[in-house]
C-alpha cells in the first residue's frame, strides 16, 4: 500500500514555485558538473621535472591564487638531507647545514640570517610548505649553494650544469637517415604517426639546440623540431614517408630512417599539390618506375629480443632476459665489425619494440642476415633456431604472406645455423640445432635465425660474464663472416 | 605444619602439570614441523565411458630437452573429439604430476579440443595453462610440440592445429612459442624429430 502512495504522490505536479526552484537546482548542480568534467579534461596535472646529478624526479605542481606552487620539502628531499618544522605559522627548514624560516601568508623568507624575496606568498598547507615556482630561481641557489635553472612555463628545472645536447644531421641519400647524437645515453618515449615520429623526453635533462626548428633540405626528412611542455622535452621529426627510430651507440645515436623505400615514396606529388581528378584530364600513361636494386644499409642486424615492459624469462630476482640479450647483442655487434660486417643493434636500450616492427625495419633494411638473441635459464650451452613456418595463406602475385614471409629464405638460414652450430663445437659449447615458432623469424624475408644461450653449467651468473658472452658471440660472427659470400649474395 | 598428605598430593599435581607441559610443547613442535597437506588442484576428470586403448603420448623431458613416445592405456571414448580431450588430458595428468619430466602450473586444465574443419583442430586450455607456464624457447616449444604430437599421432586426418587461451587468441603461450598461428602439422612432426632422444 505504501509503495501505492509514493507512486500516486510523484503522478501529481508539483506547485509552481516549487517547480522552479528543483529546476534552478537542477540547471547548478548539471552546470557544476559539466564545469568540473571540462576543467578536469582541459588542464592536466601540472609537473616539475628536476634534473640533478643526485637524481632526476618529478613532482606535482599545486594551483594557489592562479600561480603554480611547488612543496619545497620534497623538492629537496632526494638531494640531500633536509627536515621541517612547523610552529604556528612559522615553518622552518633545515637543509643540510642551511636554515630557512618561511612565515605563511608572507612574501619575504629569512634564509641563513639572510632576507629574501619570493615573489609571491609563501602558502602553508596542511604542515606542508609551498612555494612559487618562479622563487626557485633565486631560492634554490641560497640552500644548494650552487646554480640552477629553471624553465618555468614547461616545468623543467636543471641543478647545476646537468644538461644533455643533442646534434641532428642527415647522412646518405636513398635513402636517407636523421642521426640524433646525444651527449649522454637516452630513452625517450617514440610514438610514430604517418610521416612523423615524436621522441618524448620525461626523464632525460635535454636542452633546446641553438635553433628549435632544425632543417634538411630533404624531401623525405624535411626537419626536426624541439618543444618542452609539461616536465617534457620533445623532438619531433617531419617527413613524408613514415619513419622508424632505432638506438645504436648504448643509447647515445637515435637513427631515424623511412620504413619504406624512400626513393619511391619521395616520387608522390609534394604536399598541398592538388591531385588532377582522373576524371577531367586522364593523366598520360606513366611506364612504371624500374625495379630499384635493394640497398642495403647494414649486413647484419642484431636483435636482442623482449625489452621495455616485455622482460622475457626472469632468470632470477635480479636478472631478466631483455638485460642479458642487450648485453650479448652488444658483444655480437662488436664481434661482427671486427670482422669487418656491418652491424645494427636493433634494441640497444629498455625499449618496446614489437616483432612486426623488428621484422619490418629488417626487410626494409634488406639485411643480409637477422639474429635474434635469447637467453634463458634451463638447459645448457647454445641452441640455434631457425623458422617453424605456420600453416599461412599462399603468396599472392608479388606480395609475400606475412606469416610464412621466411619461406623462401629458410634453407639459407638453416645453413647458416648449421654453420654456427658448428663453430660452436669447435668452442666446446654445447650445441643444438631446431626449429622453433618464434617470431619474428617467420616474418622476415632473408635468412633469420634465433640464438638461444644457457649457461654452460649451473651458475646463471656466467650468462653475465663477458668472457662465455664473447665466447658464444666469438663463434656466431665467425660463422657468418665465413657465409658472408653467400649471405650476400641471396637475393 | 603442613600435612604430609597434602604435601604428597600438591607434589603429584606439580609433577603431572610439568609432564603435560613438556608434551604440550613436544606435540606443538611436531605440529609446526610436520609439512602442510598439498592441495591438488588438479581438475577433476570427467567420467569417461569407453574401451581402453592403448595409445602413444609424446611427454617433454626437460632435462634433455626432447620429446620421448610413451605408450599408456587410457579409456577413450567414441567421439572423435572427445577421443582427443581425453588424450590431452591424459597427457596434462603426467605434467601436473610434481615428479614430471616437465612440470605444468598447476591448475592447468584443457578446457575443449575443437575438430572443426576437416584437418583443422583447435585445443583451448585455460589461462593457468598459459599463466604459470615457465618462459623460455625450448620450455615453451617442447609443450606446444607435445601437444599437437599426441593429438595428431592418435587422431589422423589433423593437418593444422590452432591453440587457444580461455577460448581467446593470444600471442604467445609465456614470451616466446607463437600462438597467434595456425601450427603446421607436417612441420611439427619433423620437429618432433629433432626434439628426440640422441638427435
Amino acid at each position: 500500500m505504501r509503495w501505492t502512495n509514493v507512486s500516486q504522490e510523484t503522478q501529481q505536479p508539483p506547485p509552481p514555485a516549487r517547480a522552479a526552484q528543483i529546476r534552478r537546482l537542477c540547471g547548478f548542480s548539471l552546470a557544476a558538473i559539466l564545469s568540473t568534467l571540462l576543467l578536469s579534461a582541459a588542464t592536466p596535472e601540472k609537473h616539475l621535472s628536476v634534473y640533478s646529478v643526485a637524481a632526476n624526479y618529478s613532482l606535482p605542481l599545486v594551483q594557489h591564487d592562479g600561480r603554480d606552487y611547488v612543496g619545497l620539502l620534497e623538492l629537496l628531499e632526494p638531494l640531500g638531507r633536509v627536515t621541517a618544522k612547523t610552529d604556528g605559522a612559522k615553518w622552518r627548514l633545515r637543509y643540510n647545514n642551511v636554515d630557512g624560516e618561511f612565515q605563511s601568508g608572507k612574501t619575504r623568507v629569512r634564509i641563513h640570517d639572510r632576507d629574501a624575496d619570493l615573489g609571491g606568498k609563501f602558502v602553508l598547507d596542511n604542515k606542508r610548505g609551498l612555494v612559487p615556482l618562479g622563487s626557485l630561481s633565486s631560492l634554490l641557489p641560497r640552500f644548494l649553494g650552487g646554480p640552477v635553472t629553471l624553465h618555468e612555463a614547461p616545468g623543467r628545472l636543471f641543478i647545476g650544469n646537468v644538461g644533455t645536447h643533442f646534434t641532428a644531421s642527415l647522412a646518405g641519400d636513398n635513402p636517407p637517415r636523421l642521426i640524433f647524437h646525444f651527449t649522454a645515453a637516452v630513452n625517450p618515449i617514440i610514438a610514430t604517426d604517418q610521416g612523423i615520429l615524436r621522441m618524448t623526453f620525461s626523464r632525460e635533462p635535454l636542452v633546446s639546440p641553438a635553433s628549435p626548428t632544425l632543417t634538411f633540405g630533404s624531401k623525405v626528412i624535411s626537419s626536426a623540431t624541439y618543444a618542452e611542455s609539461n616536465g617534457t622535452a620533445i623532438v619531433t621529426v617531419n617527413a613524408s614517408v613514415p619513419v622508424i627510430a632505432s638506438f645504436a651507440n648504448e643509447g647515445k645515436t637515435i637513427v631515424v630512417t623511412p620504413t619504406s623505400n624512400p626513393a619511391q615514396s619521395a616520387t608522390a606529388p609534394a604536399t598541398g599539390t592538388p591531385e588532377t581528378p582522373a576524371a577531367q584530364a586522364p593523366a598520360p600513361a606513366i611506364p612504371p618506375p624500374a625495379p630499384l636494386p635493394a640497398r642495403r644499409r647494414y649486413f647484419a642486424i642484431v636483435d636482442a629480443s623482449h625489452g621495455g615492459d616485455d622482460h622475457g624469462e626472469t632468470l632470477s630476482n635480479t636478472l631478466l632476459e631483455k638485460d642479458v640479450t642487450v648485453a650479448l647483442a652488444r658483444s655480437l655487434r662488436q664481434e661482427l665489425e671486427s670482422r669487418g660486417i656491418s652491424t645494427l643493434v636493433l634494441r640497444d636500450s629498455d625499449a618496446n619494440l614489437s616483432t612486426d616492427d623488428r621484422a619490418v625495419f629488417t626487410n626494409a633494411d634488406h639485411a643480409a642476415i637477422y639474429i635474434a638473441l635469447h637467453a634463458t635459464a634451463s638447459g645448457r650451452g647454445v641452441r640455434v633456431y631457425t623458422a617453424l613456418l605456420p600453416f599461412g595463406e599462399d603468396d599472392r602475385g608479388p606480395f609475400r604472406s606475412w606469416t610464412t614471409a621466411q619461406h623462401a629464405a629458410l634453407p639459407l638460414s638453416q645453413t647458416t645455423a648449421t654453420a654456427i652450430a658448428g663453430e660452436l663445437q669447435k668452442r666446446q659449447v654445447p650445441v643444438r640445432t631446431l626449429s622453433a615458432a618464434l617470431r619474428p623469424l617467420n616474418n622476415v624475408t632473408g635468412p633469420a635465425i634465433a640464438v638461444e644461450v644457457a649457461p654452460q653449467s649451473s651458475d646463471l651468473a656466467q650468462l653475465t660474464a663477458p668472457d662465455y658472452q664473447q665466447l658464444v658471440a666469438g663463434a656466431v660472427a665467425t660463422a657468418i663472416a665465413a657465409a658472408k659470400d653467400q649471405l650476400g649474395s641471396a637475393p | 605444619m603442613i600435612p604430609r598428605h597434602l604435601m604428597i598430593a600438591m607434589s603429584i599435581l606439580l609433577a603431572a602439570a610439568l609432564g603435560l607441559s613438556v608434551y604440550a610443547w613436544h606435540v606443538r613442535k611436531s605440529v609446526t614441523t610436520s609439512p602442510t597437506a598439498v592441495i591438488d588442484t588438479r581438475p577433476l576428470a570427467p567420467p569417461v565411458t569407453g574401451p581402453t586403448e592403448r595409445v602413444v603420448l609424446f611427454v617433454a623431458h626437460d632435462e634433455d630437452g626432447t620429446l620421448r613416445g610413451l605408450s599408456a592405456l587410457i579409456p577413450l571414448p567414441s567421439g572423435r573429439q572427445q577421443r582427443s580431450e581425453e588424450l590431452l588430458r591424459a597427457l596434462l595428468s603426467i605434467y601436473l604430476d610434481r615428479s614430471s619430466p616437465h612440470v605444468l602450473g598447476s591448475g592447468a586444465e584443457i578446457r575443449s579440443v575443437y575438430l572443426v574443419d576437416p584437418g583443422a583442430a583447435v585445443v583451448d586450455v585455460n589461462s593457468a595453462f598459459a599463466d604459470t607456464h615457465r618462459s623460455g624457447v625450448l620450455v615453451e616449444q617442447l609443450t606446444v610440440a607435445s601437444l599437437i604430437h599426441t593429438i595428431t599421432a592418435n587422431t589422423p586426418g589433423i593437418q593444422k592445429v590452432k591453440i587457444l587461451v580461455d577460448g581467446k587468441e593470444r600471442e604467445t603461450l609465456a614470451g616466446h612459442a607463437d600462438l597467434s598461428s595456425y601450427y603446421d602439422v607436417s612441420a611439427v612432426n619433423q620437429l618432433a624429430v629433432q626434439l628426440q632422444p640422441g638427435q
